[in-house]
């Protein structure tokens, strides 16, 4: 079996939203991945399943349907935490997403562990969410956020981290692959760096944990966010796996059910980890999916994803690099399947109206990482991303598309 | 005419190619400086008010053909109008953006090109930003 052939038409059977023709008769071209990934059948079933066999609310429940709920929410705990490579199950919380996930860390952790002038490291390529809480962060206690320079291929000045450092750094937060330029950064590295002056890393995995093994105790990092939605589960559900020894720096986030061992009339203490931190009824029912999107990816084999998804992204800028007037940005050899580029005479947003309309979605926009455009020099650009369902047929339907764009646009 | 073309239209490519009263604008002359942060379009303008009429608009900016091509379209629609004129002629083209208002027989061709962009919400921004820009610039007058 581990040398089977990787059948990609085969994937795609699995995928119902694939199979559909959009504008009377174009096949649907999803080049937009690195935004959200769409569903198999099983994922889709899971979420049917849940609500027409055993929903209920999970923990508290002394019947059937609660047993079922709470056994398989739980369940999931097990998958992520041997998925990602975490400590343990109880290490393992689950979020709305990456965003909610770094929010968390800024307003739990962050609060105890850092003071005035004590120092936050992000990088000039986070998307968003991991650069805009810490902006916040950085406001509520006094710290300095600093963003380690990228490099014009794309990759992170190292060099600059190691002047950056000091001992009043207390976290280095940084995407491990760029939403927008691909790159996959060098964690370890940055881990080894971070650790000389005892900071702690927080790694966002948003881009990475869908398109590669990852394994966070190699990494070493102390926290590691990632969303459901981009790796085949539903939206609303997201994961903060948290080294186990940060859980002493670690307030509660919201307060509420769940999250509560006593309650008295002015104070209460807290439940154990990982339910101190999840107050509230939880997203039962895409947690649950978000197993059974784990699993498929699992059988299908992260390795065979990410040997897949290399040669389709080399094709993929190959294919870009041949057309005039077309320029990528990023050119790390490590990379992913986020491929950003620009033409000399169409803008972005015009470019993706345009291959929309043969059935082609990718994105246009600042792509989240406005810091970024500016370094790039650039207000929007367009970006095509790819994931194990995609093929080289795909590839070839939208260059030919941004050609007969190109000739739209220029022409007269 | 399939949905490309009606959306881009020759008159909105023209504009968009061949922008007037486009110019690089100094700091100080900037008046309304408008941005959708949805996608990073940008429209600056340089206005000039004398008796009561607009005697001259100016703009610059980065974008996409639809708002690049809009500005264009809106300063040559605008200058020589008085602001009461403007003002309306703002609000009216605003209102057929957003289909609250239908095509009427007196509309002139570029406005007839712009109201494709209707079957595509996410493009309306687009159309209006320099608009609104204008908009505002005019409501203290």
């Amino acid at each position: 079996m581990a040398d089977a052939p990787f059948d990609v038409a085969k994937i795609r059977q699995d995928f119902p939203i694939l199979q559909q023709k959009i504008y009377d008769d174009k096949p649907l071209t999803y080049l937009d991945n690195a935004a959200t990934s769409q569903k198999p059948q099983l994922v889709i079933d899971a979420l049917v399943e849940y609500y027409s066999r055993y929903n209920a609310n999970v923990h508290r429940a002394l019947h059937y349907l609660g047993e079922q709920a709470t056994s398989r929410y739980e369940g999931v705990r097990e998958k992520v935490a041997s998925f990602i490579g975490a400590a343990s199950p109880e290490s393992i919380l689950f979020t709305r997403g990456t965003t909610e996930s770094v929010n968390l860390v800024a307003y739990t952790w962050a609060q105890e562990r850092i003071q005035e002038g004590d120092e936050i490291i992000a990088t000039g390529m986070e998307h968003h969410s991991n650069l805009v809480p810490w902006q916040l962060c950085a406001e509520r206690t006094g710290a300095k956020l600093k963003l380690i320079p990228v490099f014009a291929d794309g990759t992170l000045d190292l060099f600059a981290l190691r002047g950056m450092l000091s001992d009043r750094t207390r976290l280095v937060t940084v995407t491990h692959m760029s939403n927008v330029l691909g790159t996959v950064n060098d964690v370890a590295e940055i881990v080894r760096l971070a650790r000389g002056m005892g900071a702690a890393v927080l790694v966002d995995a948003a881009q990475s944990v869908p398109h590669m093994p990852v394994n966070m105790k190699e990494l070493d990092v102390d926290f590691l966010a990632f969303s459901g939605h981009k790796c085949c589960g539903p939206t609303g559900v997201g994961v903060l796996a948290v080294k186990p020894e940060q859980f002493e720096h670690m307030p509660p986030f919201m307060g509420g059910g769940e999250m509560i061992s006593r309650v008295k009339d002015l104070q209460s203490t807290w439940a154990d980890v990982p339910y101190k931190f999840e107050a509230g009824t939880p997203n039962i029912a895409d947690v649950i999916a978000l197993g059974v999107a784990l699993d498929y990816l699992s059988g299908v084999g992260m390795e065979k994803i990410q040997a897949y998804e290399k040669q389709l992204t080399e094709y993929l800028i190959q294919q870009l690099q041949s057309i005039q007037g077309l320029r990528i940005f990023g050119y790390a050899k490590e990379r992913g399947g986020a491929v950003s580029f620009a033409l000399d005479k169409v803008h972005p947003h015009d470019l993706s109206q345009y291959v929309d309309q043969q059935g082609i979605a990718i994105r246009a926009g600042h792509l989240c990482a406005q810091p970024l455009m500016r370094r790039l020099g650039v207000t929007a650009v367009s970006r095509a991303s790819v994931y194990f369902y995609n093929t080289t047929e795909e590839i070839d339907r939208l260059k030919e598309s941004i050609v007969k764009a190109q000739q739209f646009f220029d022409h007269g | 005419m399939d949905d490309m073309e009606q959306l881009y239209q020759e008159i909105i490519l023209d504009h968009y190619k061949h922008p007037r009263n486009k110019t690089a604008l100094r700091a100080e002359e900037v008046q309304a400086d408008e941005e959708n942060p949805m996608c990073g379009d940008q429209i600056q303008l340089a206005i000039e008010v004398d008796d009561d009429v607009v005697q001259r608009i100016r703009f610059d900016g980065k974008g996409c053909a639809i708002s690049q091509a809009s500005a264009s379209i809106m300063t040559e629609q605008l200058q020589g109008k008085s602001v009461a004129e403007a003002k309306a002629l703002i609000e009216q083209f605003v209102a057929m953006m957003r289909g609250e208002r239908g095509i009427e027989p007196g509309d002139n061709e570029e406005w007839l090109s712009l109201s494709g962009v209707r079957k595509f919400p996410l493009r309306v921004k687009c159309a209006t930003l320099s608009w609104r820009g204008m908009q505002k610039v005019l409501a203290d007058r």
